[in-house]
């Protein structure tokens, strides 16, 4: 699936639900789900400090695609941090770099893509893309 | 000040809330728990009325113009210093210093007394409990002066340790003492009339940080004896950009302005500038005028209501709430002082404070969540933050019983 397909699925599934209440079910128990990370790579070099709560990501190349894992210490963001990753990972650096990513903003969570809410997602975002954006440098310049 | 009400004639919190247009709104579809005072309190309309009407009658620079407005606005920008004086009973008006909000008075402080008397082996003496405005300015003006941060522990329970304080107030090097007389992140109020006591017997000057004192507490800087004391306006229900910096006459006079330019100034050659009296020397630039004319409606509208009433009031809320929240499963209180006014800081089981405070808003209930820029206190208790429940004089036992509900659901929907 393109990162533009995993999206459309992403708001599709929440479509089903009609209350507050039950979108944050589901992604508390997606936060709940398998832990995210390899324990190893939950260090503080791969920490993303928000003001709120934390975030880990790790980064690998495989294949010329970008594999990311991830986990948080608050359970909504490690929900909204899975559904990043879902959408984000097994990707080339380019489709990363030039990927918008609107389904935060579509399911009707647009105020942790604020600055001001600071939970970490944001700066998660920005380092996803800042990786891409290093690993297609890497590969004009080599 | 005002001490002409009866201060047992109980508060009719709906007719109060009424004057608050913001409280009629609502979130997510609930009507509004604004819980979230500590950081800042809404405005009553009269507040808002001034500031209308100062833009709309009088607006003109102050202390300058010879022209019909610019002395009406120098009259009422000068009657909210007298206001000030009198709300906390300073014995000048030219005691009070217009600033930016605490932390621009903090740093004025910190920045000036530094210059003028911080010298390599110097100590300066803060409290564990500080936010960050009270600290960083300190280690700023440390670090620049090679003088010393030293650090009044508190315990477990959120108090500062007194014995450890006396100690560390006698070590012969402490230059000043900045402490905060009610904590924005546990709510206790410290002793700080003893400590000025203590602080002035060994000959020591104490800036006390009033920002989160100011709305909950009687403020009288001559009975504490405080050297200087600040707060915000934003948070004594007035506008936000402007604070208040009071300092004894004595020692404002030595120390050194604070910024350069406009009325700070007496004359000015390119060989020497001469600097104006107090509170002009510490007062560059226009100052904030509009804002204080707020701040000045904002405290005769705490005067019509009676101080000692909303402490009376808040207390009351504060045991209530203590009460109503030790119902709700898993909840551990953090900071448990004898002594507290304006917040309740806690935790959820083992829930970040950040899902907690998420779930609050969703049922449109306003708290804060995190280390309440007291990054240290937090480090002190192990934890990466609370959920913080503050108070102010419109809070109700209902406001209370929606958040104990919205806890309930959270916890539920946390597992």
């Amino acid at each position: 699936m393109t990162i533009q397909e995993e999206q459309d699925a992403i708001v599709e599934e929440f479509s089903y639900f009609d209350s507050w209440d039950d979108k944050y079910q589901f992604i508390i128990d997606l936060g709940k789900g398998l832990p995210m990370i390899d324990p190893q790579y939950k260090v503080d070099e791969n920490l993303i400090r928000g003001c709120q709560s934390r975030v880990w990501l790790h980064a690998s190349v495989e294949d010329g695609k970008l594999w990311f894992t991830a986990d948080s210490d608050a359970l909504i963001t490690k929900g909204l941090v899975s559904m990043v990753v879902r959408v984000l990972t097994g990707h080339t650096p380019k489709e990363i770099v030039d990927a918008d990513i609107f389904f935060i903003d579509a399911i009707g969570l647009r105020s942790h893509l604020s600055p001001t809410r600071s939970n970490g997602l944001l700066s998660m975002l920005k380092q996803i893309k800042a990786y891409a954006l290093a690993y297609t440098l890497k590969n004009q310049t080599s | 000040m005002s001490h002409t009400l009866n201060i047992y004639e109980p508060l009719s919190i709906e007719a109060i809330r009424a004057e608050f247009p913001i409280l009629q709104t609502t979130v997510y579809g609930y009507p509004l728990v604004y819980l979230d005072n500590a950081a800042s309190t809404q405005k009553p309309s009269v507040v808002l009325e001034a500031l209308d009407e100062y833009y709309k009658t009088i607006n003109a620079n102050v202390h300058r113009g010879v022209h019909h407005l610019s002395q009406l606005a120098t009259d009422a920008f000068e009657e909210a210093r007298r206001k000030v004086a009198a709300f906390i009973n300073a014995a000048h008006d030219y005691e009070i210093i217009f600033t930016r909000g605490t932390t621009n008075g903090i740093n004025t402080i910190s920045s000036t007394f530094g210059r003028a008397f911080l010298k390599p082996g110097d100590e300066v003496l803060i409290s564990a409990m500080e936010h960050h405005s009270n600290i960083v300015p300190w280690q700023m003006a440390c670090e620049y002066y090679g003088a010393k941060l030293k650090v009044i522990p508190m315990t477990d329970r959120g108090e500062l340790e007194l014995d450890e304080y006396s100690r560390l107030l006698n070590s012969g090097r402490v230059k000043i003492v900045a402490v905060t007389y009610v904590s924005n992140s546990l709510g206790t109020v410290n002793p700080v009339r003893d400590m000025i006591r203590q602080a002035h017997a060994a000959g020591i000057p104490v800036l006390v940080d009033a920002a989160q004192a100011v709305q909950h507490i009687l403020i009288d800087v001559q009975d504490l004896d405080a050297d200087f004391l600040v707060f915000s306006s934003h948070k004594i229900y007035g506008p936000t950009g402007i604070g208040v910096l009071y300092g004894k006459e004595a020692w404002l006079n030595k120390l050194p302005p604070h910024e350069g330019g406009g009325e700070m100034i007496k004359t000015v050659s390119f060989g020497k500038t001469t600097y104006n009296d107090l509170p002009f020397k510490f007062e560059a630039g226009t100052p904030d005028m509009s804002g204080a004319i707020g701040l000045k409606a904002a405290l005769d509208y705490v005067d019509s209501i009676g101080i000692d009433r909303i402490q009376l009031a808040e207390e009351a809320l504060l045991t209530y709430a203590l009460d109503a929240l030790s119902t709700v499963p898993g909840i551990r209180f953090v900071g448990e002082a004898e002594h507290r006014a304006g917040a309740i800081s806690f935790l959820l089981g083992k829930h970040h404070p950040f899902d907690v405070g998420e779930l609050l808003d969703k049922q449109g209930i306003a708290v804060r969540t995190g280390h309440h820029c007291c990054q240290p206190v937090m480090d002190r208790l192990d934890i990466p933050g609370t959920v913080r429940a503050s108070f102010s004089v419109y809070n109700t036992p209902s406001d209370v019983d929606r958040l104990v509900a919205a806890l309930v659901k959270s916890g539920r929907m946390l597992g």
